[in-house]
């Protein structure tokens, strides 16, 4: 029998999911509502909702005061660079683990996972003296790289829980009907897969595009993405609250929109063998 | 050319062993069907045969070449999964052009074989359809296309009509054995149900733990069977077993006696067991009477379907003399 949940509660659960859904809302519509005020509205005592004197003034001296479009580029081949690299080393990988799994793989997967679970900053030096020394330090390469390595655990842990999903019997019979390796992975698996590696693609642009901590510190001038950009603003011009806002707003418009156009196969990639 | 030879072949995962030793010689063109309850083995040693799972010692040779180690790729066997594992995201015709892409065949053979391949199997209209838009039947018949195309040296069925219901079973086994006896391509079939096994086979296997436990003609097996193993397995409704004083009349330690080998009569006779009738089961052309016999337990009688039994009635069994089996205490046929 179906369960029955009367109105009121229905209205009330309603209600309390879009206050909720609004008050987590509200910084980027604060930060949209201030991008387009002027710097002595954004910061005036009273503070009004909506700009009061339209303007796109901030936009053009984001653009003018720190390359937009650069950074924006670099962010675009990190996220979608490591994301492809990423991709590369984790089908193999996972195809591995999910088919051909020997008595450690389930260790081997934890040993992976727990490599997020460490604090960046403990590996800061090490990393930073690599980097240092190899010459990649604010260079996009070298940002991608530590893009892919950090995003790999997740990708491979995605890519691993997609692929248990799908049945050996179907991989066999391509062995047997002559498939190679490649060709059982080429044109088998990842056919069979594409749900999985879209959402597993979607999320990695999404984390490496969001990114800071790693892209902050080993990059300046020349590799920086859109969140070193953003942060260029933030700290000695920190009253220039509608400059501040207009760069933020550009830099997670691009991701934003991405996010929203793809967040059914988000919401179905994320659940996937969740309910069978 | 497709003969198949298993020599001492032994499998193990990890401490279990599921092969002890095993050698077999099938020969080309050849029906063999391996057949065995539940967990003997016949799925592994068929994986064994396709390359799918590695032999943990002894050699498998096809057409007298060593392919123990060889990958399934390599074997030129062709296998037709319970599961038809048909690839969802290709159309039938390219399930079936499948193989012969993987061997870099030429486009315009593909399309003949592919055309030819469907017209035998009456899938000339759905080339075009996703195997989720097919009935089960359909699915096994592109999966049997797909075998077929490759002109594989054996083909190799792990339990293929298991998800079918009981009419397309029927049909989907003559349609089978018409293609073996078309093709005369060697076929190993994996069953667990006896009746597929007498039904198809030119041999069977008959598997227990791991073990033959004997490989012959299906009226062999029926009729000289090597063991009470066998004995049990082969024939429906079962043999019955009888042990004790009555087994040791016919100096034996247990004697069988098919359901068909008996004779059955409302009036008492000599050397007759007399017996309740239990349950009978009336399937028309025939009727299975399961009878309680003092002192010998429950028996099945095959008897014509025209005699009618109610429960509880008194019926006198006299097994056919020539055709009662004797087995010594280790379950060996005497």
């Amino acid at each position: 029998m179906a369960r029955t949940v009367p109105t009121s509660t229905r209205i009330g659960f309603t209600a309390l999911a879009w206050i909720i859904a609004l008050l987590l809302f509200s910084p980027i519509l604060w930060v949209l509502l201030t991008a387009f005020k002027t710097e002595a509205e954004a910061i005036a005592a009273s503070p009004t909702f909506l700009p009061q004197n339209f303007t796109l003034e901030n936009f053009a001296a984001v653009q003018d005061r720190s390359d937009y479009f650069k950074h924006a580029f670099n962010s675009i081949i990190v996220s979608v660079g490591s994301t492809l690299l990423g991709l590369a080393i984790g089908i193999p990988a996972a195809w591995a683990m999910a088919f051909a799994p020997t008595k450690r793989t389930k260790d081997v997967l934890m040993w992976m996972l727990s490599t997020k679970m460490m604090p960046a900053v403990g590996v800061l030096i090490p990393i930073y003296l690599i980097f240092r020394d190899l010459r990649l330090l604010d260079t996009v390469h070298g940002l991608t790289l530590i893009m892919t390595l950090i995003n790999l655990p997740i990708i491979i842990w995605m890519l691993y829980t997609y692929f248990k999903e799908i049945p050996v019997d179907i991989l066999e019979a391509a062995r047997m009907d002559g498939a190679e390796l490649w060709n059982e992975i080429v044109h088998v698996l990842v056919p069979m897969a594409v749900p999985g590696i879209a959402s597993t693609l979607l999320l990695n642009v999404i984390l490496a595009w969001n990114e800071a901590f790693w892209t902050i510190t080993l990059t300046s001038g020349r590799a920086g993405t859109l969140t070193a950009f953003i942060s260029s603003f933030s700290s000695p011009q920190g009253l220039f609250l509608a400059k501040l806002s207009a760069a933020s707003l550009l830099a997670i418009a691009p991701i934003l929109l991405m996010g929203w156009f793809s967040q059914k196969q988000l919401v179905r990639g994320l659940t996937f063998g969740a309910v069978k | 050319m497709g003969s198949i030879s298993l020599q001492h072949v032994k499998k193990s995962f990890g401490e279990v062993q599921i092969i002890p030793d095993i050698s077999l010689d099938i020969k080309d063109g050849e029906f063999v069907v391996f057949v065995g309850p539940s967990g003997c083995g016949k799925s592994t040693l068929l994986r064994l045969i396709a390359g799918l799972e590695d032999t943990t010692s002894g050699q498998i040779l096809l057409d007298g070449e060593d392919m123990t180690k060889a990958p399934p790729a390599r074997r030129g066997l062709a296998m037709v999964f319970q599961s038809y594992a048909l690839y969802p995201h290709m159309s039938v015709r390219d399930n079936i052009a499948f193989p012969l892409k993987m061997a870099k065949a030429p486009k315009a053979l593909i399309d003949q074989k592919v055309e030819y391949a469907a017209r035998t199997l009456n899938l000339s209209s759905y080339l075009d359809r996703r195997p989720r838009a097919l009935s089960g039947g359909q699915r096994q018949r592109v999966a049997i296309g797909r075998a077929i195309v490759r002109e594989p040296k054996a083909f190799l069925f792990d339990e293929p009509l298991s998800n079918l219901d009981a009419a397309l079973r029927v049909n989907m086994r003559l349609e089978i054995t018409e293609l073996h006896q078309q093709l005369k391509t060697t076929m190993i079939y994996v069953t667990h149900d006896q009746v597929e096994a007498m039904t198809m086979a030119d041999r069977i296997v008959v598997l227990n733990a791991g073990n033959v436990e004997q490989f012959g003609s299906p009226l062999d097996l029926y009729k000289k069977p090597a063991n009470r193993f066998v004995a049990g397995f082969i024939g429906s409704p079962k043999m019955n077993f009888i042990d004790g004083p009555e087994a040791a009349k016919h100096n034996a330690h247990s004697i069988g006696v098919r359901p068909e080998h008996f004779k059955l009569a409302t009036t008492a006779t000599s050397g007759t067991w007399k017996g309740k009738v239990g349950v009978a089961e009336q399937l028309g052309s025939d009727t299975f009477l399961h009878v309680h016999v003092e002192g010998l337990g429950l028996m099945t009688i095959r008897t014509d379907g025209d005699q009618t039994f109610n429960h509880g009635d008194d019926v006198y069994l006299t097994p056919d003399p020539t055709r009662i089996y004797r087995f010594d205490a280790s379950g060996v046929a005497i």
